[in-house]
């Protein structure tokens, strides 16, 4: 191999880690809500794309950069993953798996419905970024913008990792995951955990949204770019894994920028959507999921 | 015979015979188009039905049998001449085997896994087929429209025809979905949708009668597609493959009713006149009122009335026996 192949390989492999931390975070969002509640949440690119939209008007109107106005997208998400808790969701928890399918399905129609109603079905970018241009780290070139987005990803990953396993309140949200009758004795409010379960996914996926749109076009029905990648790598960590999810993100992205490489960009999401397959078939818990 | 079973019947031959005369009655070429589409929504429901709904597996791949109808057809006519009528039966032939192929593995899956994997399935298929030049990729086929007649299913100058091409089909469709609620393996389906480890302990062999559901809903799907290829004459991967397409096959049996004979054209009919509806109304304006009404009101039913139109139907049944001071029962899954 010359060196330049090298290069192109090292720089290949650097993209899908990097593009592998963000996913890894979107999918952190959708594993926390499936298992604490069972309920797999189709709605899920869309707190992604209100997260983007959030930032791109704090850009816009107030000139404020999408990575200070970062800490108010995910409180806003936060709270839109609440209220959808609290006005659907808890409805349904009890009703079969399928009307739970097309309730977050029609949500994520109507979500597309109202941005492409206040924000018109255009797409736009994020002007003034404080994170532009390249910077070059032992040979390999790295977007700005991309670099800084891997980076908060971890550091967020990092602290929801913590939160769950290190404070009180993530413990009393893990052991509703495990086994919510028996936490429920130990008086934990379950009710109280699956709104916290939306608002955590909620703002995972919109401080993703926020991190992409320093680079990433906005648009209503971005969200569609992300939700089955979201799936494969909810499904390869195994369901309700936080650990699982990081790992499998990164997997994920290596997966899709090496077959973009080897196999041709328009293969990539096949590739990806069949080792989604695999996993499926030969180990349905995934990397680290629950047996 | 009771009252509200003669009501029924009555109601259904009325239904029926103004569903035959309607392009008699009606002329209005926008109209006979919307129950074109009424009726080939209502095909693809009672299609899904039979294994999403008797058969408990829920597919969100159906797009993928769809296509497979409809491409099979359109390639077999453009390339080689052969009458659409027989591309719809090799269209079903090998939607069915391919529906064999890929259950054969799936059907180990339970629940959110199997749906997960079918979405996946038809994704894959669909960059497949943008991807393959041989049937013309992400540019499509278009289908000769010279020959005009029954022979070639091609009807230029009136859409009537479709019209009772496409209640035929239905027809068809309910007379299997009635034979399989009917014979024993309708009550193996249920079996093995209600209590699968139950059903097992029985003896029911459940890949086996999962194979046979998915088998028959592909070919009939399959069928559906090739009727959709032959009345637009274009397909392309965008329109017959693609996901939002599985949703809403999936989504009109729901709506419906899950496992009851009528539901998914009860479905058919909410449906298709909410989205043609909204899109007449507010569609043009391209500020997606249509989505907000359409994705509000799939919301709203999930919400209140999980068991879908029928349950509202079935539910009023059961009061009005009640009221007529008889004991019936009800057993799960029996709708109306």
């Amino acid at each position: 191999m010359t060196n330049l192949t090298v290069t192109l390989l090292a720089q290949t492999v650097a993209s899908g880690l990097m593009i592998g931390l963000i996913y890894a975070l979107i999918a952190i969002g959708l594993t926390l809500i499936f298992g604490v509640m069972d309920i797999v949440n189709f709605a899920h690119g869309e707190f992604l794309m209100l997260g983007m939209y959030a930032s791109f008007w704090g850009a816009s109107l107030f000139l404020l950069d999408p990575l200070v106005t970062l800490p108010l997208t995910a409180l806003m998400l936060f709270a839109l993953g609440v209220l959808i808790y609290r006005l659907v969701i808890r409805r349904i928890l009890a009703a079969p798996m399928l009307s739970q399918i097309f309730a977050t399905f029609g949500m994520m129609i109507l979500l597309r419905g109202v941005a492409q109603f206040l924000w018109k079905p255009d797409h736009r970018t994020v002007s003034h970024s404080l994170v532009e241009g390249k910077i070059t780290v032992l040979g390999l070139q790295f977007g700005t913008p991309q670099l800084t987005a891997s980076l908060g990803a971890v550091l967020v990953t990092g602290g929801i990792w913590w939160f769950l396993n290190r404070t009180r309140l993530g413990t009393a949200l893990e052991a509703t995951s495990i086994d919510r009758e028996a936490a429920t004795l130990m008086g934990i409010n379950s009710q109280r955990m699956f709104a916290l379960a939306w608002g955590l996914g909620a703002a995972c996926a919109g401080v993703a949204g926020a991190l992409l749109s320093t680079y990433f076009p906005i648009f209503p029905e971005v969200g569609a770019d992300f939700i089955l990648i979201a799936f494969v790598v909810v499904v390869l960590g195994g369901f309700g894994s936080v650990a699982g999810a990081f790992w499998a993100g990164i997997i994920v992205g290596e997966v899709e920028v090496l077959g973009g490489f080897f196999v041709g960009p328009a293969y990539k999401t096949a590739l990806v959507l069949s080792l989604f397959l695999l996993v499926l078939l030969f180990r349905p818990r995934g990397l680290m999921g629950k047996a | 015979m009771d009252r509200l079973t003669m009501i029924k019947y009555v109601l259904g031959v009325v239904i029926l015979l103004l569903t035959l005369g309607f392009p008699l009655i009606v002329t209005q070429p926008s109209l006979v188009n919307f129950a074109i589409l009424v009726l080939m929504a209502a095909q693809l429901g009672v299609a899904w039905n039979i294994l999403g709904g008797y058969a408990g597996q829920v597919s969100l791949g159906h797009a993928v049998f769809y296509g497979i109808g409809a491409y099979a057809s359109s390639v077999l006519a453009a390339k080689f001449g052969l009458s659409p009528w027989l591309g719809m039966l090799a269209g079903g032939v090998i939607a069915s085997l391919f529906s064999l192929v890929v259950g054969w593995p799936c059907f180990r899956l339970k629940g959110h896994y199997f749906a997960m994997a079918t979405l996946a399935i038809a994704a894959i298929v669909e960059i497949l087929v943008t991807n393959w030049d041989y049937v013309e990729g992400a540019i499509g086929i278009s289908l000769p429209m010279n020959t005009s007649g029954w022979a070639a299913m091609v009807f230029t100058r009136s859409k009537t025809p479709y019209f009772y091409i496409a209640l035929g089909l239905l027809l068809f469709s309910l007379a299997v979905s009635w034979i399989f609620k009917r014979s024993y393996i309708g009550y193996y389906f249920r079996a093995i949708k209600e209590d699968p480890d139950a059903a097992r302990s029985l003896g029911v062999s459940l890949s086996h009668y999962k194979l046979i559901a998915i088998a028959a809903s592909a070919f009939l799907t399959a069928m559906g597609g090739t009727l959709y290829a032959q009345k637009e004459l274009f397909i392309d991967p965008g329109s017959v493959l693609v996901g939002s397409l599985s949703i809403k096959i999936a989504l009109i049996a729901i709506l419906g009713g899950v496992g009851t004979l009528f539901g998914p054209v009860m479905g058919a009919v909410v449906l298709i006149t909410i989205e043609e509806f909204t899109r007449q109304m507010f569609g043009s304006t391209g500020m997606g009122t249509d989505m907000i009404i359409y994705g509000g009101i799939i919301v709203v039913i999930a919400v209140f009335s999980p068991g879908g139109i029928a349950a509202l139907f079935a539910e009023r049944e059961r009061a009005w026996r009640a009221r007529q001071r008889r004991v019936v029962f009800n057993p799960p899954g029996e709708g109306i």
